[in-house]
């Protein structure tokens, strides 16, 4: 089976003009939602309690509110369905540090009579956790796209670098706008799955930057656009294929994955879309808009090979002359 | 067929991946096996802090303690002995004593002391403050542990997080009341102190204040059976539970549990001044602020041996009697993190991500093979040899599989076939430019190497910082990810190439594109 046979270079960089367009009109609206609606913090960043409830039917909502409600420790705890009609979970912002006593217990006595049900989970995460864990988490993020940053640039130039980096933020930045737009909790898992993203991203437009390298280097023709528009239609292949087999199991993740895992699921599925998108039309017109001029670059090439062939004809001199 | 390096070492591997991965994947008896996370498997993750301003307070206490053992001792006469949070103070009546003071008090490790005349205030140095605080948190973890070693789970987790935070992670946990009960294990002060009851001012202690009480130096203590009953005793006390040897559960002429303790010798030595010199008196045995018993004082007890009685279950005084043989805790514990989840759920969750597992894994297999034919099936070959790979590397290390580890899995399942795909779609690319069999097969692998090395790279440099920066489970996922990239190089590259290897003079033979890449040619 074949999908993507090359026959004639695709006039991607043609498109870029619509692309970025597109581009800038999602990130933006990104950045207004993310302002406007903002993140939704979940426990682990923002501290507060969880208490995960099971009963072998629909839970009594209504019922379980008028019994939380005249309790202190419930204030202000809000109670929704958690995948099933039969799970709930009761959300509060408050934390206790009491070891002895637990809002597991004073659940269960609380809803005493409501039915059969089961406390199957009770997170706690004080407040100064919860800062700690932001803290963390945003070095996470930062020293990783850092390391990433200096390994391409190490690798390929530093065009390449900035190119692939601004094609990272591109896709987190979208990533996190659906994030805020659906109402995600946001907790360690989403942190996780923004990471893989990061790795994923730039898997993919490495893919495509290590072609359009080869064909910087193999080609005479010094038309950066068209030597893109050569790489990205030769790499389509793979980029879609692999892109595909990762939003399968992904995709089946979310789907069967159960409740907890959800938002992980969720947060890469869009990013594989966006990922997927980027590195074909994003990462490769900004490497254009920095000006990279092949014509210097193979000139550089030339120098440096003659430079090496130099030091080899110095090596053999030196060599022969001390035998 | 021929055989090559390739093929043999990416057969060592399955083989290393088979023997090693059975013991997890078929739960055999022995072996080293993968463990499940607390989400997976259900239990009680706990991560605690340490009040360690209660134990510079305790210290103090304990000074106050001494001096007054001290002066009671050398016939000294003191007067105003008082303490707060930080210092204790007192005035020596006969000022050629104070000299005296000043030798006993210079033994006591990193206390300052300071006289005003005839008054001497003790308090710590700065450094001892650190020492004191520091102590109080490796003093609280090592007394966990002990109780918690006790107490009859497999495998407790105790160990310090960051600077002065406590992991408490306990897996076998299966029910609230077990919960309940470990998690008042932990936090039991298990604070023993003997003291005196004012027996001159106790009869109108139900009409005293707290501020009145502590006006004669005293403090007002519930009883433990019946909180309604007060008792009113020096606030310093004669000792405390830092000179306990032992504590046993006993049973008393009722046949009703009791614990059982004995005093080190100059704990005895201590208890038996005092008795001596307080027949008729009642002694206060007091548990963590509760008043036990108050027995009367008949006479001398030497020895140094006592025994608390409370209206407590079997279960209830071994707990305790563990908690006192384990030290009592320097300073009250907190919970800074707490996240408990029932067995039920984690099974729920392996069920589910072991649906997802296998629905992603098969919609892979079966993609891969309609699109690649036969080296669809060689890509897969080296997927299953990949994840065989990755569990037995993880059994090996004794790692845990958390749910976001599951995760780690399954996205490794997707993101592993990138290789195959990538030199796959290299291969078809050559052979359309009319390469040989040979040549396209090895210009392929060549051709392909840098992207997957650059890509794989950049992934792993993402989950490393994942790992390190990442708490908990999350730690579970970066570790997944990071074993099946490693593996994904040893069977997607080197492991595949060698199978073609093999099957080259075949290949070249029969030349059908169709049936080996899935192409027209």
């Amino acid at each position: 089976m074949e999908f993507f046979k090359y026959t004639r270079p695709f006039d991607f960089m043609g498109k870029s003009k619509i692309a970025m367009t597109i581009s800038i009109i999602l990130i933006l609206a990104s950045y207004v939602i993310l302002a406007t609606k903002g993140l939704n913090y979940g426990i682990d960043f923002a501290g507060g309690t969880i208490v995960q409830v099971k009963y072998d039917k629909a839970a009594p909502i209504k019922e379980m509110r008028e019994r939380l409600k005249g309790d202190k420790l419930f204030d202000g705890a809000s109670i929704t369905e958690f995948g099933s009609p039969d799970e709930v979970v009761i959300r509060m912002k408050t934390t206790t540090g009491n070891v002895t006593q637990d809002i597991g217990d004073v659940t269960r006595e609380a809803l005493k009579g409501t039915g059969k049900f089961e406390i199957r989970r009770v997170d706690i995460v004080g407040p100064k956790v919860g800062s700690e864990l932001k803290e963390k988490g945003l070095m996470a993020l930062f020293l990783s796209v850092a390391a990433i940053l200096i390994y391409v640039a190490f690798r390929f130039e530093w065009r390449f670098a900035v190119a692939s980096i601004a094609a990272l933020i591109h896709d987190v930045s979208i990533a996190m706008g659906a994030v805020a737009l659906f109402e995600i909790d946001v907790n360690l898992d989403v942190l996780a799955a923004i990471l893989t993203l990061l790795g994923y991203s730039l898997n993919d437009t490495i893919i495509v930057f290590d072609r359009i390298r080869e064909g910087i280097v193999k080609s005479k023709n010094v038309n950066l656009a068209e030597i893109i528009n050569e790489s990205i239609t030769r790499t389509l292949a793979r980029t879609t294929l692999t892109s595909l087999t990762t939003f399968f199991v992904v995709f089946t993740l979310f789907m069967f994955g159960g409740e907890i895992i959800h938002a992980f699921a969720f947060t890469l599925l869009v990013g594989i879309v966006v990922g997927t998108y980027s590195s074909i039309f994003v990462a490769s017109p900004i490497l254009m808009l920095f000006g990279f001029d092949v014509k210097k670059y193979h000139e550089k090439l030339a120098e440096k090979a003659k430079r090496e062939a130099e030091k080899e004809r110095m090596r053999a001199q030196y060599e022969s002359g001390v035998m | 067929m021929k055989l090559n390096y390739r093929i043999v070492i990416f057969a060592l591997a399955i083989v290393f991946g088979i023997v090693f991965s059975v013991p997890s994947l078929l739960q055999t008896e022995g072996g080293k096996k993968i463990t499940l996370g607390l989400d997976l498997q259900g239990g009680l993750h706990m991560l605690l802090g340490v009040k360690t301003d209660e134990a510079i307070k305790s210290r103090i206490k304990s000074i106050a303690a001494s001096v007054k053992h001290y002066a009671d001792r050398n016939d000294i006469l003191i007067d105003g002995l008082t303490f707060d949070e930080n210092s204790v103070r007192f005035e020596v009546l006969d000022s050629d004593e104070v000299k005296s003071f000043h030798t006993f008090l210079s033994k006591v490790e990193g206390a300052k002391v300071t006289n005003n005349g005839s008054v001497i205030t003790v308090s710590f140095t700065p450094k001892e403050v650190v020492k004191i605080k520091k102590l109080a948190i490796d003093q609280a973890i090592e007394t966990i542990r002990n109780r918690l070693d006790q107490f009859g789970l497999s495998e407790p987790i105790v160990a310090r997080q960051g600077k002065e935070k406590i992991l408490v992670e306990l897996a076998g946990i299966k029910t609230p009341q077990e919960e309940q009960r470990a998690r008042e294990l932990i936090s039991r002060a298990a604070k023993l102190e003997l003291m005196a009851v004012d027996e001159d001012r106790n009869a109108r202690v139900y009409n005293m204040s707290e501020a009145d009480a502590a006006a004669y130096g005293d403090v007002i203590l519930p009883d433990a059976k019946n909180p309604q009953i007060k008792y009113l005793v020096h606030e310093i006390p004669i000792l405390d539970g830092s000179m306990l040897t032992g504590a046993n559960v006993g049973f008393d002429k009722n046949n009703r549990p009791v614990i059982d303790f004995k005093l080190n010798s100059e704990g005895a030595d201590i208890f038996g001044d005092f008795t001596g010199k307080n027949v008729g008196k009642r002694l206060a045995i007091v548990l963590d602020g509760k008043v036990f018993s108050a027995p009367n004082i008949n006479e001398r007890i030497g020895g140094g041996a006592g025994q608390i009685s409370g209206n407590y279950t079997v279960v209830e005084a071994k707990d305790l009697a563990i908690a006192l043989r384990s030290g009592a805790l320097l300073a009250p514990i907190y919970m800074l993190e707490k996240r408990s989840v029932g067995p039920s759920l984690g099974a729920d969750s392996i069920k589910a991500s072991m649906v997802a597992l296998i629905g992603g894994f098969v919609l892979v297999i079966a993609f891969m093979v309609l699109y690649y034919r036969m080296a669809g099936v060689i890509a897969n070959i080296a997927l299953i040899a990949n994840l065989l790979l990755l569990l037995a590397v993880m059994s090996l290390f004794g790692a845990t599989l958390t749910l976001p580890g599951m995760a780690g899995i399954v996205l490794t399942v997707g993101m592993a076939v990138d290789a195959n795909v990538i030199i796959t779609e290299r291969i078809r690319e050559l052979i359309y430019e009319g390469k040989s069999m040979h040549k396209a097969i090895e210009d392929g692998y060549s051709n392909a190497m840098t992207a997957i090395l650059d890509a794989n790279i950049t992934t792993l440099i993402a989950s490393v910082v994942l790992y390190v920066y990442g708490t908990g489970a999350i730690k579970g996922f970066a570790i997944t990810m990071s074993i099946g990239i490693l593996a994904s190089m040893l069977t997607a590259i080197l492991g595949t190439h060698g199978i073609y290897q093999m099957l080259e003079s075949k290949m070249a033979k029969n030349k059908d594109y169709r049936f080996w890449f899935g192409i027209k040619g």
